[in-house]
């Protein structure tokens, strides 16, 4: 069994053992719940195997939620230890648990809650704005869903069996290296992240060749809704910047498995190489994250001003200018590698730059809000939360760009206080306001709106407690990734920080009740008309939750706001005489069964359990072989039962009229 | 102008989903492979700019001068670069639905892939029974990984083509079929154009 023993399982650490026996309880509860419910049918054809975007969305953006309590809850583990170990007293969690903690938190939150969130977003959301009827390749879509949970799987069995690198989120060398982290815990990191990599990958070929070549007639480029446009851009990232990651991280595994010297101290290895690879495509890696966020922010500011966006064109513009300098300023993450003044300076100004196609968002943002009709909806507040938060946020990264100034706050909870001013102000509040503004499309009733702003002035509070203060202690000298501090002074701003945290898990204990209470009350909620917000893009043109093949005809497009259009020409919503057959792609598990594989040959690699390495290699390469004979993927919705489910909504719009 | 006319296109005219489609002319299929492709040219990027960085870190142990033998790495080279015109032959045969002279051409192509594989993996061998194996230092490190990534794409290059052997006696050259066989050209073409990439910046500028 290769480095496998049963002294893998941490027995002695009671801390481990309760959240592993908390998640095991869990995973009990769910499979109980689906056998005695007898949902496990249900489970496997409706959901696991189901190549519907729609349905791969709601998988996508189900493991990030999940994701986000497992991250949440190693942030509350850092902000009570560094509160508790601040006085003199050692805290509750020793340094190498610590060690995983912030390494854990930081992977799970980038890898495995926003990427999965926004994956998640835009595969709901791309396929219905451009009037399509799925994805380009629906079958890869399910791959790589399965591949994305098989990494998050991968991460979170490291805390019961074995244990996670120590070494932060991007586990530099040579701390990553064999003689100094010699267990499993990098090879966990390794490998899920590989393995989640490649899913990333399967959906960046997959939207860019959807959005390219699926677009319903008449949506040129410059009529696409915004969100399709950052969709674009990002995954046009996603496609240029992972490769990179593997490559980088494929170097850093030759290290460990066959002692190789890309960044080890000796034989001419070159850790810094390591670091300047990794950021090539960590820098890139934000604004996939960013970008799809701006484009919610633009559909939502719009939809709930009921005008159109202000500046669409300089809106692509911008998103584009941001594609491209987000390739030319990686070199900001490590100014004080020593590259000397000059290269410092380039990277210091293209950084300074990127404030620019930024700064012509924000103002857009605003001028689309400026003499509207905006209503306060939980969506709203999560952007105008966004405006003001990421400003903020984004000066502090221009304070930063300035190479001097880093040499002083490099490493620093200032940093820390930035980057999370970003993400969270940026990222997560997107995927907030992404997710109210498009669940009652995904399942046809709204969210309830009261404990939609409680959650979001939880967040908004909270947020400003627990970072605020950490810009305060960067600048006073205290160093990131700290297990305890002997200075006092910096206690109450510790505590400030564990109480913001404490208000943050508030606003996330509210999104939990809300979405609860919503489906108690969806009947109350329930959204007949499939375009609750009175909206101005595609996807609201249809049924909530829309039909599988999402549009019985393919609309024909003559403008930016293609359905705000339709509707004032009084055009919307027509029943036509006839529908034809559509032709749709079958379900298929053969990208559950594959993943499966991949997830043991992953493990098998972490624990050098060859056999189970060769096995599962032959057994994916003949899964994948087989499939490709299988020619019958395809089938017909015959014209009757089109007609039947269309005539349904059309009944639907009749009784509410 | 009426915006809300609806064209009764069929999703097959417009984009088909699967290359099993007989509606559709493979390429979407073929823009998304492309797509695939590119993210590969950046994998390799990388390890060139890898290369590049550590070529001068022998560590002590022997530098490109000392162990590139170019003429037997020439043989190699033109074993990848006739196979690619081959291949090249495989693809007109399929304008011409000549089935027979598809295979042919796939097996003679196959044969070139595994003599250029064969003697990489000869090279391989000598260089580490000598001593200077990819563990020896960062340069053998970058260059044993640079390689070897383009020999494992060219071996999973001679996998898929066998596996499209069997798709072309199975089943003819179907349109599913042809879209396969033109994804393939793509990639092995892409890998010799790599190749050459190898050849120059591994090889002959590393005896230069």
């Amino acid at each position: 069994m290769g480095r496998l023993s049963m002294s893998a399982v941490p027995m002695d650490q009671p801390l481990v053992m309760g959240a592993v026996g908390m998640m095991v309880i869990g995973g009990l509860v769910v499979i109980a719940g689906l056998t005695y419910f007898r949902l496990w049918g249900w489970l496997w054809f409706e959901w696991m195997t189901s190549i519907d975007h729609k349905k791969i969305g709601v998988m996508y953006v189900l493991l990030a939620l999940v994701m986000l309590l497992r991250g949440f809850s190693d942030a509350i583990m850092m902000r009570a230890q560094q509160a508790l170990a601040s006085t003199g007293g050692a805290g509750y969690l020793p340094p190498e648990h610590y060690d995983q903690v912030f390494t854990a938190h930081g992977v799970i939150m980038i890898f495995f809650m926003a990427m999965p969130f926004i994956v998640g977003l835009m595969n709901f959301g791309v396929p219905l704005q451009i009037g399509a009827r799925d994805v380009a390749f629906p079958y890869l879509n399910n791959f790589g869903f399965w591949l994305t949970a098989s990494g998050a799987l991968l991460v979170n069995l490291s805390l019961g069996v074995g244990n996670f690198a120590r070494t932060g989120w991007l586990a530099y060398p040579p701390l990553s290296e064999l003689p100094f982290s010699p267990d499993v815990g990098v090879d966990y990191y390794i490998w899920a992240l590989q393995i989640a990599g490649l899913g990333t990958l399967l959906t960046g070929v997959n939207i860019i060749a959807t959005i390219l070549k699926m677009r319903t007639p008449g949506m040129t480029l410059m009529r696409m809704p915004v969100f399709t446009w950052t969709a674009l851009c990002a995954n046009i990232l996603i496609v240029a910047a992972f490769p990179i990651l593997t490559a980088t991280l494929a170097l850093l595994a030759l290290d460990r498995y066959f002692g190789m010297h890309f960044f080890s101290n000796d034989a001419g290895g070159s850790p810094m190489m390591y670091v300047s690879l990794i950021w090539t495509w960590g820098h890139p890696e934000v604004y996939i994250l960013v970008l799809p966020c701006f484009g919610v922010f633009s559909e939502v500011i719009a939809t709930y001003s009921g005008k159109p966006l202000f500046g669409y064109k300089s809106m692509v513009y911008a998103t584009i200018s941001i594609t491209v300098l987000s390739f030319l300023v990686w070199l900001h993450h490590f100014f004080t590698m020593g590259s000397g003044a000059d290269v410092n300076a380039f990277f210091g100004i293209s950084t300074m730059i990127i404030a620019i196609p930024t700064g012509v968002k924000i103002f857009n943002w605003l001028f689309t809000m400026y003499r509207g009709r905006v209503q306060f909806t939980p969506p709203v507040l999560w952007t105008i939360g966004f405006i003001i938060t990421f400003t903020i946020g984004g000066m502090s990264g221009m304070l930063m760009a300035v190479p001097g100034a880093d040499f002083v706050l490099h490493n620093s909870l200032f940093l820390v206080a930035h980057f999370h001013n970003v993400i969270i102000g940026g990222v997560m509040f997107g995927c907030m306001a992404g997710f109210n503004y498009w669940f009652p499309k995904v399942f046809g009733f709204k969210l309830d709106e009261r404990l939609g702003k409680v959650s979001f002035w939880c967040w908004f509070v909270g947020f400003y407690l627990a970072f605020m203060p950490l810009y305060a202690l960067g600048l006073m000298g205290m160093t990131r990734r700290l297990e305890h501090v002997d200075n006092p002074v910096w206690h109450v701003y510790l505590v400030i920080a564990a109480i913001g945290a404490a208000v943050i898990a508030c606003g996330i204990g509210a999104t939990i009740l809300q979405i609860a209470y919503s489906i108690w009350k969806r009947d109350e909620l329930r959204d007949v008309t499939g375009d609750p917000w009175n909206a101005r893009t595609l996807e609201w043109s249809v049924s909530s939750p829309p039909p599988l093949y999402n549009y019985a005809t393919l609309p024909v497009v003559h403008s930016i706001d293609a359905y705000w259009e339709e509707k004032r020409e009084g055009l919307d919503h027509r029943q036509l005489p006839s529908y034809t057959k559509i032709h749709m792609p079958h379900n298929t598990g053969t990208g559950v069964i594959l993943s499966g594989f991949i997830t043991l040959l992953g493990f098998g690699l972490i624990w050098h359990i060859w056999w189970l390495v060769v096995l599962c290699f032959i057994a994916t390469v003949a899964t994948a072989v087989a499939h490709s004979f299988d020619e019958h993927r395809n089938y017909d919705i015959p014209a009757a039962e089109v007609t039947a489910t269309e005539g349904k909504y059309f009944k639907q719009l009749a009784a509410k009229v | 102008m009426s915006v809300a006319s609806h064209a009764d296109t069929p999703l097959a005219a417009t984009a088909a989903h699967d290359h099993a489609d007989s509606h559709e002319d493979g390429s979407l299929t073929i823009l998304g492979f492309w797509i695939y492709l590119m993210s590969d040219c950046i994998l390799f990027a990388s390890l060139f700019a890898a290369f590049a960085v550590l070529r001068d870190q022998t560590a002590g142990g022997p530098s490109a001068r000392d162990i590139f033998d170019i003429p037997y790495v020439a043989v190699e080279t033109a074993c990848l670069l006739v196979s690619s015109f081959t291949y090249g032959l495989a693809m007109i045969a399929v304008e011409r639905r000549n089935k027979a002279w598809v295979l042919r051409w796939l097996v003679i192509t196959i044969l070139l892939g595994l003599s250029f594989v064969g003697l990489e993996v000869h090279e391989f061998i000598h260089l580490t029974s000598e001593g200077s194996g990819p563990d020896r230092s960062a340069f053998l490190s970058a260059f044993f990984t640079l390689v070897a990534t383009h020999g494992i794409h060219v071996t999973s290059g001679m996998i898929w083509m066998s596996v499209l052997i069997g798709h072309v006696m199975y089943r003819g050259l179907t349109p599913a079929n042809r879209t396969r066989l033109m994804c393939l050209s793509l990639f092995w073409h892409f890998l010799d154009i790599v190749w050459i990439g190898v050849f120059t910046v591994v090889y002959l500028l590393g005896v230069a």
